[in-house]
């Protein structure tokens, strides 16, 4: 069940307690890592900067979407949808999470 | 490239589903019956699939209503209100449907899909914010492509995630940003047939003064003391700052609706491009839709009985049977199958059974799922269900997505 109680636990156990500060570029590349790894093609593809999201991985957009949710919420920032469309590479998503991140 | 290249990925899932020998996105109703029966591929099929949650596409008086209205005023409007006028029945049928609601205005547009997409996209602007359940409809998705405002998507039906989302629109420097914040959420949610928790999405909203928006498309005539849908069964009626609404599902016609009490609402009659640049509807359709309103607030309480008994009965039949289903009661009853060529293949088995259910595969749906999406209808028979119900156990054993049986009963015959 949710409840107001929830509301606010759950807010300071994702956020609160990592984040209060700017992550540093490693975590923020570590956690898209992690995201990314279940829609790999193949187990011994390594995914980097350079990685386009959209072509080098088997994930269509509403599961870029939903990864991106899960970062928002890891890094406590938003990114507008028109903004994730325009994302291409791991790294210009990485970007975006610390530029966001620091406006914080 | 090809024009068509870009759907490669598209053409392969659905080549997938032709693959079956029938195409659920092709299928035929050579003649269609009653609001719960359908002449398909030669054959009499049960209609479990089809919104069509009150069964008025046959009510007599809604039909006479259409059939009056066609030889007093002609077939159709031949253009948009603001071009070639409204009809006295446009502006009844808009009051008749502010009135439902207790709301001051309303504005009728030629479709739901037109109306989530020309309010939503419109209301918000450069420097707004638009915030959206992350399962919501196609047209909500749309309005959110036309939009100038940003578009921010939290987790479906969790309030706690819409409020982290509204929370993060303020700056560290400059406090909250500026612009009008807009919550977009559903009453009952299409695929799954699940609720929104619409109190505590309420109570978020408030604490940070954003709009709401719900669209009740299939929860109008199924929820609430008189049927107006979740936002009168949650009690926050007053809280929902617009309501949008559909005639195509328990209403039995086309069209769509948004009412409100804001003072300066008719502004979107000269801004918004899909109520201004598509032909209104036509007199059948406006006669007809004001006679089903008028059975929802005659004989609401006893259809929308019929209709939850129907949902119960179809929910727990087959949760009995073992099937894994969408998390609560709903008249949109959503089957988990484990991927997509199962699913189909369900389907098919189902049509070639005569009963005919949609089927909805990836990426139509949420989390990638696979679903049988049955909905239910007030003046299906418990015979109908049980039925239903039956087929659907036999066919899922025959797959493997039912344990088989444990007991084996006596032979038959
Ligand atoms: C949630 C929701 N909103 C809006 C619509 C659009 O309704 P209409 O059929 O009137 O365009 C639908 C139906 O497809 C729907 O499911």
């Amino acid at each position: 069940m949710r409840t107001a109680q929830n509301v606010i636990v759950e807010n300071d156990d994702a956020t609160a307690i990592l984040l209060r500060r700017v992550p540093t570029r490693g975590e923020v590349m570590a956690e898209i890592v992690t995201q990314l790894a279940t829609f790999r093609t193949d187990d011994r593809h390594v995914i980097r900067g350079e990685t386009v999201i959209a072509k080098d991985l088997a994930i269509d957009s509403l599961a870029v979407m939903d990864m991106v949710m899960e970062l928002e919420d890891r890094f406590d920032v938003s990114i507008p949808m028109n903004v994730v469309a325009e994302i291409q590479t791991v790294d210009e998503l990485a970007n975006t999470i610390l530029k966001l991140a620091a406006r914080r | 490239m090809g024009l068509f290249d870009r759907h490669a990925g598209l053409l392969d899932a659905y080549r997938d589903v032709r693959t079956t020998g029938a195409d659920p996105f092709q299928i035929r109703m050579e003649r269609v019956l009653s609001p719960t029966e359908a002449i398909i591929n030669g054959k009499k099929c049960l209609l479990v699939g089809t919104n069509n949650y009150f069964g008025l596409t046959f009510d007599p008086s809604c039909m006479d209503a259409a059939i009056e209205a066609i030889r007093a005023e002609g077939t159709g409007t031949t253009g948009s209100r603001i071009a070639n006028g409204s009809y006295s029945e446009h502006v009844a049928l808009e009051r008749e449907i502010a009135e439902f609601y207790g709301k001051k205005h309303c504005m009728v547009f030629t479709t739901g899909y037109q109306a989530n997409l020309g309010v939503i996209s419109t209301l918000v602007g450069p420097e707004d914010f638009l915030l959206i359940d992350a399962d919501s409809h196609a047209s909500i998705y749309d309005a959110c492509k036309q939009t100038q405002a940003e578009v921010v998507r939290f987790k479906h039906n969790d309030p706690a995630s819409l409020d982290a989302r509204l929370r993060r629109l303020k700056d560290r420097d400059e406090g909250d940003k500026p612009g009008n914040r807009l919550v977009v959420l559903e009453g009952i949610y299409s695929m799954l047939g699940d609720s929104a928790p619409l109190e505590e999405f309420i109570a978020v909203c408030k604490k940070h003064g954003a709009y709401v928006l719900i669209d009740e498309a299939h929860s109008l005539g199924a929820l609430g003391e008189h049927g107006r849908g979740l936002c009168e069964a949650a009690g926050v009626l007053d809280d929902c700052h617009f309501i949008v609404g559909t005639f195509s599902k328990t209403l039995g016609a086309i069209g769509g609706y948004c009412v409100s009490n804001d003072p300066d609402f008719d502004i979107l009659r000269v801004t918004t491009r899909a109520y201004m640049f598509t032909a209104s509807l036509p007199p059948s359709i406006v006669a007809s839709v004001r006679q089903s309103l008028r059975v929802v607030k005659e004989r609401g309480p006893q259809l929308r009985k019929q209709l939850w008994d129907n949902v119960h009965t179809l929910y727990d039949g087959l949760v009995e049977q073992g099937f894994k289903l969408g998390p609560e009661y709903g008249p949109v009853v959503g089957v988990h199958l484990p991927d997509r060529m199962t699913a189909i293949g369900f389907w098919r088995a189902m049509l070639d059974a005569g009963i005919y259910v949609n089927v909805a595969v990836p990426p139509a749906t949420p989390n990638g799922v696979s679903l049988l999406r049955c909905s239910l209808c007030a003046v299906h028979t418990r015979e109908q269900l049980d039925h239903m119900i039956e087929v659907m156990t036999g066919i899922g054993r025959q797959m493997g997505v039912l344990a088989p049986k444990l007991k084996v009963v006596g032979s038959g015959r």
